[in-house]
């Protein structure tokens, strides 16, 4: 057993520290006023490659693995970006596995070296209003004319969505009564956001203000035939390969932010000092922080161990659900500790912790709620029964 | 067409060198990490130390990587003398653009004479007609394999340089000195030793990260060279600065100046 990254995951670390390094706090703290999306940032990760990270070699990726890319990640949150900066990209690096699994080979030329280069930035469109988890539920519906589809529906937290070229849709083909399971009869698409037919409404949230979260209104989209991925009736069990790498790389993300967090409350607890001592010599202010270490030690122990099964072609369901888990909880906990210790100016904007706070809360919620984590962790591996 | 093709191809082959530049480079600890002195102060604590390439030969990778990239060099050879895990910090060279690289092996890190000397003996063996180091590594501020280099080679020599060209076959420098910058032009060949205003080193991108695996890596040793790197220095103990102790507020200039006078006495 080996714990140690390797030379080549060691020097992608180093390769994206130096990059993430050019964009400083002030950087981040202006983005989330002004609600500018980060372009500079994403710019210099589409220059340096890392978009294509996981993408197979021949479309212009590197062909390498989810450990990688949560090296990447862990990396990108990290350095203070936190999920502003991960959000500019995240799912740019699982995203198009579909169209690598399932697409055809005109598809994947078509689609990918642009989307790897950066030229195009792709949204997801799967969730709806009155359909999150239950997905079964989806109403969005893709009727075939001729040699098109025409798609009507709502989706909802469409990330990017106001400055994405291309759109991966799932939608209905055959209603759900017709089915035998509730996750056919979805069928995917990717195509061009016809802003004319599209309608994209941002939703004001509490963090993460640079990268926008939407609504989308879609009104008779035309989908031609050739932007199907796969069969019909197929979309969401193509969908179901990417859930794992993407809760691998939120627990990568969450731990990159809690680690900053506690950097930085580190480094006030030494500076900052109250009845002629840094208030650091405190256990009380000691203790959390070392806790919170310990913490997130763990909760990237956990993702690696999932990175690596996944890598491994091993099931890593379990450990993929227990990292997401996990290190979202220790990071939304070392964030807390970490404004507590700034006391007052925790609360202050430039201390930044107030900024990590907020956005930490994403890995908690999105993709999927922890209770939901935990009904999984339940039924798949303790053996109970099912409870919704 | 092929007529203007065939003058800009002549222009070319009239000015370009088919010239090497060698680079040696260091592996030393990384320069965010606060150094810690071993226990039993024999040396400074290497183990589950960040260690990265030393800022300034990242300095001197970027500039031969710029000579060759405006045709005034066919290949960058990057060179490391020390411990296996150099290779790692050549790796990361090759990463940032470098052709090949050479790994010298040693069980610790050789002391600057001998390092002159295993360079010497790969630069007999490559023919560079640039060397280009930085002006020191910042773990050891040693600032003395370059100029030994140069006079093992009888080469010119410019050091501590914040200006590179080349110019009608010689290498025209600007080095900073105490009293201001000072212009040589070095005729060839020659060994430079970079200053931290040279240039911003580039970062390795993700693709040259991939393509760095597959490149050359040559492997040899101090006997293979027949180099003698036995040190001629004996380290009798290492011991961390003082730390400093608290400092005073003063009330006023008159206050402070007295102070400088009669307590520190500087003025």
């Amino acid at each position: 057993m080996d714990f140690a990254l390797t030379e080549h995951q060691r020097s992608i670390d180093e390769s994206v520290r130096r990059v993430c390094a050019q964009f400083e706090d002030a950087y981040w703290l202006d983005h989330d006023r002004s609600g500018d999306f980060p372009i500079e940032f994403r710019q210099a990760m589409t220059e340096g490659g890392w978009l294509g990270i996981a993408m197979p070699e021949r479309y212009g990726g590197a062909g390498l693995g989810i450990t990688e890319a949560a090296v990447l990640m862990h990396a990108v949150t990290n350095s203070g970006g936190a999920m502003s900066a991960a959000s500019t990209m995240h799912i740019n690096i699982f995203g198009p596995h579909p169209i690598v699994v399932y697409g055809d080979e005109v598809q994947r030329e078509r689609w990918l070296p642009p989307l790897i280069a950066g030229k195009e930035i792709a949204c997801f469109a799967v969730t709806e209003p009155d359909a999150g988890l239950d997905t079964g539920s989806l109403t969005t519906q893709a009727r075939l004319e001729g040699d098109h589809y025409v798609v009507r529906g709502r989706k909802i937290w469409t990330s990017t969505a106001q400055v994405a070229d291309r759109v991966m849709l799932l939608a209905r083909t055959s209603p759900r009564e017709a089915q035998g399971s509730s996750v056919d009869g979805l069928t995917l698409f990717y195509t061009r956001l016809d802003r004319d037919r599209i309608s994209v409404r941002e939703i004001d949230k509490m963090g993460r203000k640079a990268v926008d979260s939407n609504e989308l209104f879609i009104d008779d989209l035309i989908v031609p035939m050739e932007d199907r991925i796969g069969e019909e009736g197929k979309g969401f069990r193509y969908l179901l390969d990417g859930l794992n790498p993407e809760r691998i790389l939120i627990a990568a993300e969450a731990v990159g932010i809690g680690r900053n967090a506690v950097d930085r409350a580190a480094r006030y607890a030494r500076d900052r000092v109250v009845f002629g001592r840094p208030i650091g010599q405190n256990q009380a202010i000691q203790h959390p922080l070392a806790r919170s270490w310990a913490e997130l030690e763990a909760g990237w122990l956990l993702a690696l161990k999932a990175a690596w099964a996944y890598d491994a072609g091993q099931p890593s369901g379990a450990a993929a659900n227990a990292a997401k888990y996990f290190a979202s909880e220790v990071a939304f906990t070392a964030c807390e500790r970490a404004v507590m210790t700034h006391g007052g100016m925790g609360y202050a904007k430039e201390f930044q912790v107030e900024r990590l706070l907020r956005e930490v809360l994403i890995p908690r919620i999105a993709p999927v709620s922890q209770e939901m984590v935990l009904c999984y962790l339940a039924e798949r591996v303790l053996d109970l029964p099912r409870s919704y | 067409m092929s007529f203007g093709q065939s003058i800009i191809f002549n222009e070319i082959q009239g000015v370009s060198h088919q010239m090497k530049i060698l680079v040696p480079i260091k592996r030393v600890i990384d320069a965010n990490i606060k150094v810690r002195v071993k226990s039993d102060q024999s040396g400074v604590e290497l183990n589950n130390v960040k260690m990265a390439m030393n800022p300034f030969c990242e300095i001197a990778v970027e500039a031969a990587l710029r000579l060759r990239e405006a045709g005034e060099a066919e290949e960058v050879i990057v060179v490391c003398a020390g411990p296996a895990n150099g290779k790692e910090t050549l790796r990361t060279a090759l990463a940032m653009g470098a052709d090949r690289a050479i790994h010298i092996e040693s069980e610790d890190s050789p002391e600057p004479l001998a390092v002159a000397k295993l360079l010497k003996a790969v630069v007999e063996r490559e023919k560079p007609g640039l060397v280009i180091l930085g002006k020191q590594a910042i773990d050891g501020d040693n600032n003395q394999t370059g100029q030994m280099l140069s006079a093992l080679l009888n080469w010119s020599l410019g050091t501590f340089i914040s200006r590179l060209s080349v110019e009608d076959g010689a290498f025209h420098v600007t080095r900073e000195v105490d009293g201001g910058l000072e212009n040589l032009k070095l005729s060839g060949p020659a060994v430079v030793t970079v200053d931290l205003r040279l240039n911003e080193p580039r970062y390795a991108s993700l693709p040259n990260i991939m393509k760095a695996k597959k490149k050359p890596m040559e492997e040899l040793t101090a006997a293979a060279l027949d180099v003698d790197i036995t040190p001629r220095l004996t380290v009798l103990k290492v011991e961390a600065p003082a730390s400093r102790s608290a400092g005073v507020r003063v009330h006023d200039a008159a206050e402070l100046v007295d102070k400088l006078k009669n307590e520190a006495k500087v003025i």
